[in-house]
């Protein structure tokens, strides 16, 4: 069966929230989950290496400017248009 | 009777200039070091600003046999080095020499000789690299090659702590002199990692800025690295006095602190520890400080918390005192930075002139003290401080005082 990107990008963020994927709730933040700076770093390299994306994630921005990294749903939100621009061909 | 430690000779060559005064006259203006990087595979990077030393031409000052032996980041080292001694005027020919060490502060040493080197083996499939990588990948090697070329018998060695590496190697160098175990250090830190290798490590942190420093600013995004070295003579008062020695500035105080929390994320308490051990141990109370160098590398976590703990150590007198960060015209040194930037305290102390924050947009409500935005500005003080916290939660503050 294959993973949906909102499904691949939860476990990712479960694995280094060491939380379980069925713990994520609608509403999670990264801050919710525990996650801190350094864990969300990682987080978005794990992202990019799965999709093969450049996540425009600057942790020393304000968490809505490059790339919004409020909410886990928009973090889902935010890959899903990536990997969807990935995927159309260039021109 | 307790021995005072005394500057007596300051070099430098950064991106602002190749010498102090270029490099205090940059200070000065408020103008910004910080351009496109230029070197090889820089189009493969996403930060491609940096405050690079450009039109350098090693050649100019070192002939073929020390070019081999000498990394960028010993030849900057060794330039300022030069300058700071020429000033001093001390003869290390006599029993000066015996009592004459080096500390020198980097993080990533010959980084660029590292980076070649692999290239050469990895990339390209080279079997054979040049002899003297070792000699000039090695910390210590600008520490060493000071020592040798002015004849410094005394202690030699290099401190690496990441971003407070020159903090903790001139605090060290304090240390030496005010315990008697040398009467002259020569002392500061080097470093020169704008090539791709070290460019590309720190854009897996993210923590960079692709658009300028902005230390303290509202919409700052991060930090910019710069290139260089900046050493200093550090006396023994008397000694000074004696050979009627300029006395630049004294260095009155030192303290350093772990936070022994997060490899990456400051803390305030191990910050403002560092802060009032460095008061306490110059003897100085809190509102004797006009002027505070601040880390101040324009990341969100940074300023924020050292503008808390610059609250926390001098409550009232904190909306009174300045605190700027030059990281903004000469960008982030790394282990050089604290060097560079105690030729902007000296320059508070000795001429009055706070150099400024630039690049400062608004203010930031986490960041409400007074930061020089901008503009330099004129101001006399007696004593000021130069913060350096590193990665790894390692704190390191000067305490500076004029003569």
């Amino acid at each position: 069966m294959v993973q949906t990107v909102r499904q691949q990008v939860l476990e990712i963020i479960a694995e280094q929230a060491v939380v379980p994927v069925s713990e994520i709730e609608s509403d999670a933040t990264p801050a919710s989950l525990g996650l801190d700076s350094l864990g969300l770093v990682e987080a978005v390299f794990a992202i990019e290496e799965t999709f093969d994306v450049e996540v425009p994630f600057n942790a020393s921005a304000a968490e809505m400017d490059g790339f919004d990294n409020s909410s886990i749903a928009a973090i889902v939100l935010g890959v899903e248009a990536l990997v969807s621009a990935r995927a159309r061909p260039a021109g | 009777m307790t021995r005072r430690v005394v500057i007596t000779g300051q070099g430098t060559v950064n991106a602002l200039g190749r010498n102090v005064a270029e490099t205090l006259a940059a200070m000065r203006e408020g103008n910004a070091g910080i351009g496109p990087l230029e070197f090889r595979d820089v189009e493969r990077l996403k930060v491609r600003i940096g405050a690079q030393i450009k039109a350098y031409d090693p050649a100019a000052h070192f002939t073929p046999k020390e070019r081999a032996l000498y990394d960028r980041f010993t030849q900057f080292a060794l330039l300022a080095a030069h300058e700071a001694i020429a000033q001093s005027g001390l003869n290390f020919a006599d029993e000066t020499g015996r009592r004459t060490g080096v500390v020198i502060g980097t993080a990533g040493g010959g980084l660029g000789t590292q980076d070649d080197n692999f290239r050469a083996v990895y990339q390209d499939g080279k079997n054979r690299v040049h002899p003297f990588v070792v000699p000039r990948l090695m910390h210590n090697a600008a520490a060493s090659h000071i020592s040798m070329v002015h004849r410094l018998l005394g202690p030699c060695y290099a401190v690496a702590t990441a971003c407070a590496s020159s903090n903790h190697a001139m605090g060290q160098a304090f240390h030496l002199v005010r315990g008697g175990g040398a009467d002259v250090m020569i002392a500061g830190g080097a470093e020169s990692m704008l090539n791709f290798g070290g460019i590309k490590a720190w854009e897996g942190l993210r923590v960079m800025s692709q658009t300028g420093c902005r230390p303290f600013s509202l919409g700052r995004d991060g930090m910019v690295q710069g290139e260089g070295a900046a050493v200093f003579v550090f006396e023994e008062y008397q000694h000074a006095r004696a050979r009627g020695a300029d006395i630049l500035a004294e260095l009155a105080g030192f303290a350093m602190t772990s936070d022994a929390a997060d490899i990456v994320m400051p803390s305030v308490d191990g910050a403002a520890r560092a802060m009032a051990g460095a008061l306490s141990d110059a003897r100085l109370n809190r509102d004797e400080i006009g002027y505070i160098n601040a880390h101040g590398t324009g990341t969100r976590a940074n300023d924020s918390t050292e503008c808390r703990a610059v609250a926390r150590v001098f409550g009232d007198h904190a909306a009174r005192l300045m605190i700027s960060s030059t990281k903004s015209m000469h960008g982030h040194l790394i282990g050089g930075t604290g060097a560079v930037e105690l030729l902007a305290v000296v320059m508070a102390l000795r001429e009055g002139v706070i150099a400024p924050t630039i690049g400062f947009q608004a203010p930031d409500p986490e960041c409400p003290l007074d930061v020089v935005p901008n503009t330099a500005r004129a101001a006399r003080m007696t004593a000021a401080l130069s913060n350096a916290f590193a990665f790894g939660g390692l704190n390191a503050v000067l305490a500076l005082k004029s003569v």
